[in-house]
């Protein structure tokens, strides 16, 4: 067997840094890491949007999303929750040691096509995972984009991911930054209340905007009606899927929405796709 | 096209310089069962069964397959070793079908080298099939008794002798090794070769008209249907393992002591795991979800992605399930119930 072209050869990568964004049960921690081989490393070239497996020899490979924008530099991010087998081994993994990881799977945000467009992101819990290539994208070329606004809320104060880089946005001019908390909690300066409600409260115009979404599929049914009482259009809406994935290259075969792929035809998607096809949102 | 015939005085011969030169599949039996498995020493006399339990879509997609190996703590990955040249004799046409369908979805825009190597370096030779099973329905799919898609070489039952048809440069290459073993063929063979076809496909007695019937499916997404045929259903997966279209897969790692493998392994559709989150959302949470995927798939989404059904018409899923659940019940529920 040749390994060249091989779609399920893996690269060996680096874990560089590492972090807590929760703790918990449900803990979720980032891993900052570096392929191992240069050439690996210089024709990776993901997009925003875009997912890896990453796994460990010997535990077995998870879909995660990867968290960074390219234009972060030449290294990968994944927010991982704990919640099985391999995400439980990857939660062990310190700086210095290795993991595998293949991709970049999918397609991608059309980041590009949005540029003169205002960006409103709408995340819950680990779902801002994927959106934050798109704020890290917009930032990264900031003359090139109108109005960016994030929305973002967890269930708890201790729940919410990138919460000292939020705070940091929070501060910037240029950014809307908007939280929320599902319970009340003594001292949160911000809103509380489920996320499409707060996304009403903040009431953003459709008018030359894109909005783009993700978390649980619950939030994301209720987003997407309320992005449509707002008059936003199917195309200017986005979001981004995920299931179960094995391959990540379609053949595996239980990712299907539809007659469609996440791992391939995604994970990214308009509602004007999305919205005709069978159990996109089951 | 090149057209032969074979002895069956000679069928032993053949079969002794097709092993020589090539890892040789034929079917066998496995326990109860019937498969396709290299030939041995051992081998009892040449039988083709009408058709074999396991389908030989595990000679190309087998129910493990490493993908590659690795030591503990270790990072060096090591690869299985090339395929060797292999030839499969007696395959019926529907199976062949299947693994041309198969070759699609493993060629869709990023190789499988796992799989198309196999096929690659695999020369099919077919047998037609003159004694269709009570539950054949290869007419209603696209194939026949005789259909060659996926055949390298075709192979006709005469009574005395086998009218040999290649097909493909890789029959061809499979012909000459075995040339001297051939007679001419005459003209009277490939008529009564014709004739036992034509009468072979008379005989299949089941039929479905899937005309538009992928356009049908998605509008009975919410109907008492899927429910109803799901009620009987245990979730055992026959239908899938032993479906020759059927390629869905699981990737697991395996440690043996300090060895490890990271494999692909035959995965079904109908299992609850096949969907679940790790979160333990499951957007296929009951049987209804997953029969209903499992015919849209086949029939419908197939279709939509590469303009054929996915389905042979082998009759294994109906002849085995354990509840007799029919796809064709199924099927002609789905074009009585779409207006």
């Amino acid at each position: 067997m040749k390994e060249n072209g091989n779609p399920y050869k893996p690269e060996i990568a680096t874990v560089e840094d590492t972090w807590y964004e929760t703790y918990g049960e449900r803990s979720i921690k980032t891993f900052k890491v570096v392929l191992d081989d240069e050439k690996a490393r210089e024709n990776w070239g993901h997009r925003p949007g875009q997912c890896a497996m990453i796994g460990l020899l010997g535990v077995g490979e998870s879909m995660i999303s990867i968290s960074c924008s390219p234009t972060e530099g030449n290294f990968l991010r994944f927010s991982v929750l704990r919640l099985g087998k391999v995400t439980g081994a990857l939660h062990e993994l310190e700086p210095g040691d290795k993991m595998t990881v293949r991709g970049p799977y999918g397609n991608s945000f059309p980041v590009d096509d949005w540029k003169g467009k205002k960006i409103l992101t709408i995340g819950g819990g680990i779902g801002q995972a994927p959106l934050r290539p798109i704020v890290e994208y917009v930032r990264a070329n900031r003359d090139e984009y109108e109005d960016l606004t994030l929305i973002y809320g967890a269930r708890t104060s201790e729940d919410l991911v990138f919460k000292s880089e939020f705070e940091a946005l929070g501060k910037q001019d240029d950014i809307n930054c908007h939280l929320s908390i599902d319970i009340e909690e003594e001292g949160w300066p911000h809103y509380v209340g489920f996320v499409p409600s707060l996304l009403m409260e903040v009431n953003p115009s459709p008018e030359n905007t894109i909005a783009i979404t993700c978390g649980p599929p619950i939030m994301i049914r209720f987003v997407l009606e309320n992005l449509k009482k707002l008059n936003f259009a199917d195309e200017q809406i986005y979001t981004t899927l995920e299931n179960r994935m094995k391959c990540g290259i379609g053949k595996c075969g239980r990712c299907n929405v539809g007659g469609l792929y996440v791992c391939k035809d995604g994970p990214v998607f308009s509602y004007a796709t999305l919205k005709d096809v069978p159990e996109a949102f089951a | 096209m090149d057209t032969k015939k074979l002895s069956k005085d000679k069928l032993g011969e053949f079969v002794a310089v097709l092993a020589k030169q090539n890892k040789l599949y034929i079917p066998q039996k496995e326990g109860e069962n019937l498969k396709f498995k290299p030939l041995s020493g051992d081998q009892e006399e040449l039988d083709f069964p009408r058709i074999t339990t396991v389908p030989p879509k595990d000679v190309f997609f087998p129910q493990t397959e490493t993908l590659y190996r690795f030591e503990q703590g270790g990072t060096d990955i090591s690869f299985p070793k090339e395929e060797e040249e292999a030839v499969v004799l007696g395959i019926r046409p529907c199976d062949a079908r299947a693994m041309a369908i198969m070759d699609s979805l493993f060629s869709w825009d990023i190789d499988d080298p796992y799989f198309l190597n196999k096929r690659e370096k695999t020369t099919l030779i077919g047998l037609a099939c003159l004694e269709p099973g009570v539950n054949c329905f290869c007419t209603s799919v696209g194939g026949g008794p005789a259909s060659t898609e996926g055949l390298d070489i075709l192979l006709t039952d005469l009574g005395e002798d086998y009218l040999l048809q290649v097909l493909t440069e890789k029959g061809g290459k499979i012909k000459l090794s075995v040339e001297e073993l051939l007679e001419e063929a005459a003209e009277d063979d490939l008529d009564t070769a014709e004739k036992l076809v034509k009468e072979a496909t008379s005989k299949i007695g089941r039929s479905i008209n899937t005309d538009g019937i992928q356009e049908k499916l998605p509008e009975l997404w919410e109907s008492p249907l899927w429910k109803n045929l799901s009620n009987s259903c245990l979730g055992c997966g026959i239908c899938t393992f032993l479906c020759p279209t059927c390629h869905c897969f699981d990737i697991q790692d395996e440690m043996e002591g300090l060895e490890g493998r990271r494999c692909r392994v035959w995965d079904s559709c109908m299992f609850e795991e096949y969907t679940l989150h790790a979160s333990g959302h499951n957007p296929r949470p009951s049987r209804r979800e997953r029969l209903r995927n499992r015919i849209n798939h086949k029939y419908s989404y197939f279709v939509q992605n590469f303009g054929k059904i996915a389905c042979v018409g082998c009759g294994r899923c109906i002849d085995l399930c354990p509840v007799n659940i029919d796809v064709l019940d199924i099927l002609s529920q789905v074009v009585k119930e779409a207006i």
